[in-house]
Order: structure tokens, then sequence, then C-alpha cells
């Protein structure tokens, strides 16, 4: 029966079927066009209509967007579904005098991170959330400074209270022999900082505490009141391993605002550019994948190939990142076809050697031994969790927002999206190597019917307004919420980085482990923290 | 598992010249603006492109403060009157005057540097370039500089990022540790300045605002070669770069 419903319902009669559920407390306004449908909704049925959308209409969680006006916080959570259920945004508004809302994390468990952000960040009280807290700041900040809000000065340095020196967290194993083994924030390598506690007893780790936003950078509150060239800046550079693919999503809410049309070649060009940068950094992964395993000849391979590549980056566009190529209503650099058409061949060898290092690992059984059944995360918990990009797709999640919500002309270019079932460290590597080949398709796809004409849209101004861009970045989804003021300058950026997601689960894979198998599993997920963090 | 010695074998050297020779292949660096000469009124509009504010003018010169540099590209391409564009990578430069009081390596690190690593909240194209110094293409070992797991053993601190308000004790810490002489490297145009992030609540106008910061790399990232120049201007095998850290983001004296 309630599979029946999961098919029947669409973005077509979603608002027929929430009116007849909810007639009283939901205001449905469905705006097909732009393929979402945007309720507003009351307290009392909040948890039910989310959980509703979420278990029932098989909807994945996005991000929740807490804003702030003179009486109240709208809050806005979205969701999206297949292609075409679209994206449902849901808006519950709160009287700033009370501050207070109902915790959906219960039911749907993908926004807990959210939640407890928003607890932080805003200050807002999530009834019956088990865990609030420390979270984004840690304990030096006293609790009762929030600096999301209005009235907190970004630009002065925060004088932080004494806090003991000698902090000792909470330890839940409580068995003969447990103890905690601290890791980080700083490592014996290039790693980046983040603090993990393992709890156990002796040579199995039992369960893992992590500890992030050593990195916080306070991009969504300084970005406020910036004009949306200085905010490009900050999307492109907080992750610089996914830059194009963030300042993509950026570029896209701006455009959404303002209602501008990117001509066809700045699309085409867009998708060129941001296949390349999957390609790099999966090729990336897969080289940290082979070093956590300590295969160094594979290390090497993997990451002469990443080398290559960022000099194929560099020589085409002049940045190894492809750093400042994004520019709302298009790009800023034309290449020739024969360019593109040499590069297309010089990435096509590369990719050769990639195939052929796949194949020598898929018979090493001593790295094979490495990777399989570690770190595995269930279908089940990846849906709960909401997983995105990889990482999900390697536990059978196959939901990809180039497919589901297409963007930049993406609906017209043919792909596969890979998908495995086994959600182990092993399935992770294989989705990273299909995934290279489509991307290494695509770049083929896009150079050889690449649209003539301009590449950027006549100049415009940004006008007053609020816009989601989101795209499929390499480590899975991104969104990114823009609202401007009538000057053009961002009132508010609110960036769902996917690593922001995924973290989040992270622990479901690091439970009841082998100490040693600890960086493989943190290198399947392949995970960044400056992305996460913000 | 002999097929892995055949595979590396096969492959061959991949490892750069330099310092030996200069690197000449493409795509190695994204260069930097070189300023301008003679701009007349050309320059206003060009200053005023940069979002950084690491351009000024000097007479009828445009200047460039590289520890602000971003290389977003905007005072060179779509502009009238664009910069000079600079394609090298030896671009490290001595941060401290030469009355510092700090005691000098002596020749015995000249090869065998131990160099320890703090986040200090880089965005991941800094981490990527480092994470390349110690691979094939770059390899620093053949230099005689390792990376050391721990602050007791390291002659070098590399910090990127601008330093986030989380990172700045274990930074401190991590600085207190080190057993003198020692060096601190400010990696990236955050560490240096702040970059586009600090100085703000959450993190700081550099690495410089925390702990003496002795050299500096340019670079939004800077790449491998640059890194590794600033490594060995560390122990004195290159001369600081001739570029101009002109002004003061951080009230100290530059050379």
């Amino acid at each position: 029966m309630e599979r029946l419903l999961h098919d029947t319902v669409s973005l077509n009669n979603l608002s027929e079927e929430i009116a007849l559920r909810w007639p009283e407390q939901v205001r449905v306004n469905p705006d097909l066009q732009n393929g979402l449908c945007r309720m507003e909704c009351e307290a009392s049925v909040l948890t039910e209509v989310c959980s509703w959308l979420f278990s029932k209409m098989g909807y994945s969680f996005a991000s929740l967007i807490v804003e702030e006006e003179p009486a109240e916080f709208p809050l806005r959570y979205i969701f999206y579904g297949d292609l075409e259920n679209g994206q449902v945004h849901i808006l519950h508004r709160i009287l700033k005098t009370k501050a207070t809302v109902p915790s959906i994390s219960h039911f749907v468990h993908a926004t807990d991170w959210h939640e407890r952000e928003a607890e932080d960040l805003f200050g807002l009280v999530f009834e019956d959330h088990p865990r609030l807290g420390d979270f984004v700041l840690h304990e030096e900040w006293p609790e009762g400074v929030n600096p999301m809000r209005i009235d907190f000065d970004a630009s002065k340095a925060y004088v932080h209270r004494e806090v003991n020196p000698y902090w000792r967290p909470v330890r839940i194993v409580q068995a003969p022999g447990a103890f905690m083994m601290p890791i980080g924030p700083i490592y014996s390598d290039f790693a980046e900082s983040a603090h993990f506690l393992l709890e156990t007893v002796g040579e199995d780790v039992i369960r893992t505490i992590p500890r992030f936003f050593y990195k916080y950078r306070g991009v969504e509150k300084i970005a406020e009141g910036r004009t949306i060239d200085q905010v490009l800046l900050l999307a492109e550079r907080f992750s610089g391993t996914s830059a194009f693919a963030h300042s993509l999503a950026f570029c896209q809410a701006v455009e959404e605002i303002s209602r501008v049309e990117v001509p066809p070649r700045a699309k085409a060009l867009r998708i060129f550019l941001a296949e390349l940068e999957r390609l790099r950094h999966h090729v990336a992964s897969i080289a940290s994948i082979c070093g956590s395993t300590a295969l160094a000849v594979a290390t090497s391979q993997a990451i002469i190939l990443e080398e290559e590549l960022l000099r194929l980056c560099c020589a085409l566009t002049g940045h190894r990142y492809l750093f400042g190529l994004n520019t709302p209503g298009g790009v800023v650099m034309d290449f020739t076809n024969e360019t593109l058409r040499k590069l297309v061949d010089t990435a096509q060898g590369l990719f050769k050697k990639l195939e052929e290092l796949k194949e020598m690992l898929r018979f090493s059984s001593s790295f094979l031994d490495r990777l399989e059944e570690v770190g595995t995360v269930s279908s089940e918990s990846a849906v709960s969790y909401g997983l995105v990009g990889p990482v999900a797709r390697a536990s059978g999640i196959n939901r990809d927002l180039r497919r589901v919500l297409p963007y930049s002309g993406y609906e017209k270019v043919e792909f596969i999206i890979p998908c495995e079932q086994e959600g182990d460290g092993y399935a992770r590597l294989r989705i990273l190597f299909s995934e290279a080949e489509q991307s290494e398709n695509i770049i083929r796809q896009v150079a050889s019917s690449l649209p003539s004409g301009p590449i950027l849209s006549p100049p415009f101004a940004v006008p007053r307004g609020a816009a989601l861009g989101w795209a499929e970045a390499p480590k899975g989804a991104t969104f990114h919420w823009v609202r401007t003021a009538e000057d053009g300058r961002v009132v508010r950026y609110r960036v769902t980085p996917p690593s922001f997601t995924n973290w989040h689960g992270f622990h479901l894979a690091a439970e009841d482990f082998a100490f040693q198998d600890f960086p493989i599993i943190m290198a399947t997920f392949g995970l960044s923290n400056a992305e996460s963090d913000r | 598992m002999s097929k892995w010695v055949l595979k590396g074998l096969q492959t061959g050297i991949k490892t750069t010249s330099y310092p030996g020779r200069e690197e000449l292949a493409s795509g190695v660096s994204p260069g930097l603006p070189g300023g301008k000469k003679e701009s007349g009124d050309e320059a206003l509009p060009v200053i005023s492109r940069c979002p950084t504010r690491a351009l000024s003018q000097a007479g009828q010169q445009i200047r460039v403060d590289y520890r602000r540099c971003i290389h977003c590209f905007r005072c060179l391409r779509g502009v009238q009157g664009a910069v000079d564009w600079n394609s090298g990578y030896e671009w490290a430069a001595s941060m401290i005057t030469s009355d510092e009081t700090t005691p000098k390596f002596g020749k015995v690190f000249g090869r065998s540097l131990h160099i320890l690593f703090v986040d200090g909240g880089a965005c991941g194209a800094c981490l990527s370039e480092l994470e390349q110094i110690n691979k094939p293409f770059y390899n620093i070992h053949r230099l005689g500089f390792f990376i050391t797991p721990t602050p007791r053993d390291s002659d070098v601190l590399l910090v990127a990022g601008p330093v986030t308000d989380h990172m700045r004790l274990p930074l401190q810490k991590a600085f207190a540790s080190m057993p003198t002489p020692k060096r601190v490297l400010a990696v990236g145009a955050c560490a240096l300045s702040g970059g586009i992030f600090g100085p703000s609540f959450a993190s700081e106008a550099g690495v410089s605002k925390s702990i003496p910061a002795d050299i500096g790399v340019p670079g939004c990232p800077p790449p491998p070669l640059a890194i590794i120049h600033g490594l060995l201007l560390a122990v004195s095998r290159k001369p600081s770069a001739s570029l101009t850290f002109s002004g003061s983001v951080d009230g100290r004296k530059n050379s």
C-alpha cells in the first residue's frame, strides 16, 4: 500500500495529497514550472509532514536553512526526490521571543547535525533533541553567544572564556580495560585538522567520537554584507579541491535570483570543467585509499596521474584547481574546440593508465583484504542519514543531482550513475573508478558537441531575492542558499556541503573495527574537513 | 607482488630536476601578477578590480603585495592595461629582518631537515599541493627533507590556512614543543595575510598573529615547487625571492 503511494504521488499531485491530509495546518503553494513545491507548516504537524515526506514519499533531506527577520526566524526544510518529484521547501516560522522548534531528527535523522548547528550558531532550541551544546563552537565559547545572529559583530575576534585545560571527554564504553585513544587535530602527515576519540579495549575500536569544526572559518557569517563578486571567492575557495562545483552551485543561485539565462556554450563548458574536476578529485581519492593501505607503487601511480591532471588543468585554464573560472552568467574563459579536443585526447591517455591501475588493484589480494568488509554502511543507515555522493552510491542509493535535479544542461548528457550494494570500502573504491570513467566519457561527449556562441550573459544587476543553487560536487550533493538585498549584497548565505552530510554518517562505518583499519575507513570515505567546517 | 615492482620500474623516474635545473613543464605554476612599470591612467581600474587589495599604485607603477594575491586573474583577464604576468615559482621570501635574534640553522640542517605540518584551516588545495611534495614528481626526500610526526623532532613548522580560532591553541602548543633552532613557514595567501577569510571572529590574519613566521610562500595555493623553494630558503640553499612584501598586514618589518 505504502509502496503504491510512493509510486503514484509525484510533484504534480503532491500538493493535493498534502491538502487532503493536513487541510488546516499546511498551506501549499506548488511551483511546477521550477519543479518545486513550497509550503508553510505549523509547529503542531511539522514533524509529521517531514517524516511523511521522508519515510513514505522517499524524499531526501537536503538542508535546513535558518534566517533571521526582525521578529521571527523563518526555517526552511529543503527536501528533494527523484526526477519527477522535484524539491519541497517547507517553511516554518518561529517567534524570536520563543525560539523553540520541535526537533524532527528523531524521524529524519539526516537533520540531526543541522539542528545542532542551528542551536549553536543561532541559539534556537530544538525540543527533545538528545544532544545539543558544543558543536561548531568548542567549549571556550560560552553558551548564549551565537555568531550567526545579526547583532553579532563578525569583524572582531571574540574573547574566549577560560576553560579547564584538562578537558576530558565523556566516556560511553564502560568495560574492563576500556580506554580512549585521541587522534588529532595535528597529524603526522598532511592531514586536515579534526579530532577523533576512539573508544577501545586494546586492539578493537568499539566506537568513534568525532570532534570537528577546528577549521570553522565562519564562511556563512563573513559572507553577509559582501558583494556577489566577493562571496563568489568564498564559495570557490572554502573547499579548494571541489572549487568548481561549489562556485557553480553559487552562480546558479545568483542566476536564479536575477532570472538570467546562461548561454548554451557556457553551460557546456561548465559541465566540461566540472567533470574534469571530478576526474581529478577521484584520482586523488583513489591515491589516498592506496596510500592508506601502504601500497606504495599504486599510490605513486595514482599521484602521478593526479599531478598530470593538475598540470593539464593549469595549462588549459591557468589554475591547477580551476579557480577563477565561474562567474554569475557564465564562465570567464573560452577555449577553442581544437584545444578541448586535444585535452580530451590527453585525458583519455591518462584514463587508460587509470584503467590499468584498476586492473592491477583488482587482482592484488593483500590490497583487497584491507578494503573488503571494512567500514560497511548499510543501505538503510545510508538512507536514514541521508548520505550523498560516492559514499551513498556504494551503499545502494542511486541518487545523483545531475540526474534527479538536472542543472546546466546535464539532462542532455548521456551517462550512467554507477551504484554498488555492499557499502564497504571496496565498493566505495569501485564507485570512484566507475565515476571517473563516466566523467571521462562526459568530457568526450561535451567536447565533440560544443555549441558555439557567447560564454557570458549580458551584464546584469542582482536584484533583491533568494534562491537555492545546487550541484553534484565530487564528494556529493551541495546546496547553496543565497539571499540578496536591494543593493545586490548578500544578506544570508547557507552552504550544505557533501562532507558535512557524510561526516555525520562516518561513525556508522567506524564502529567495531581494528585500529589499523581507521586510516582506511577515513580514506574510503574521502571527506574533507575544510568543506564540512566551512 | 612482483607485478608492482615491475610497474614501478617501467614507470621510470618522474621527479623534477629542480633545484638543479629549472622545471620547464607546463602547468606547474599558475603564476603571479608581476605588477606594471608604466601604467598611467589605466592603473586605477585594474587596481580596483583586485578583491584582496593586493595591488597598489606607486607613482607610475602598479605594485603587488604577494601576501594577498589569490590568483583570481581579475587584473589579467577582461581588463584594459592588464598587469604583466610572472610565470615562475621561486616565490618564497624571508619575512624577518636580519637583526632578528632567533638562532640560525647550522650547515648540518642543510640535508637533514625535519618538517611538521599543522593545518590552520586550509581549504584543501594547499593540502593537496603539500601532499605532492612528498610524492614522485617532487619528492623532497632526495633533498634531505623529511616529514615527521611530532613537534619534538621537527625543525620546520609548515602552516597553511588563516589560523582559525579553534586551531590557534594547538598551533601555539606545537610551536612551543619544537626544539630551537626552528623555523616557521607560512604556506599560502591565507597563512600570510588571512586571505579572503581573515581577520574575522573565526580566523586570524595569518600565522604571524599567533607565532612568529620566518618565511612566507605566496600563492593560492602555492605550487609544490614554490613550497620546495621555501624549504630550500629555510636552510639557505636558495636565496630569498625578490618579491616585494610591501606594506604590512601584521605590523612586523619585512625585508
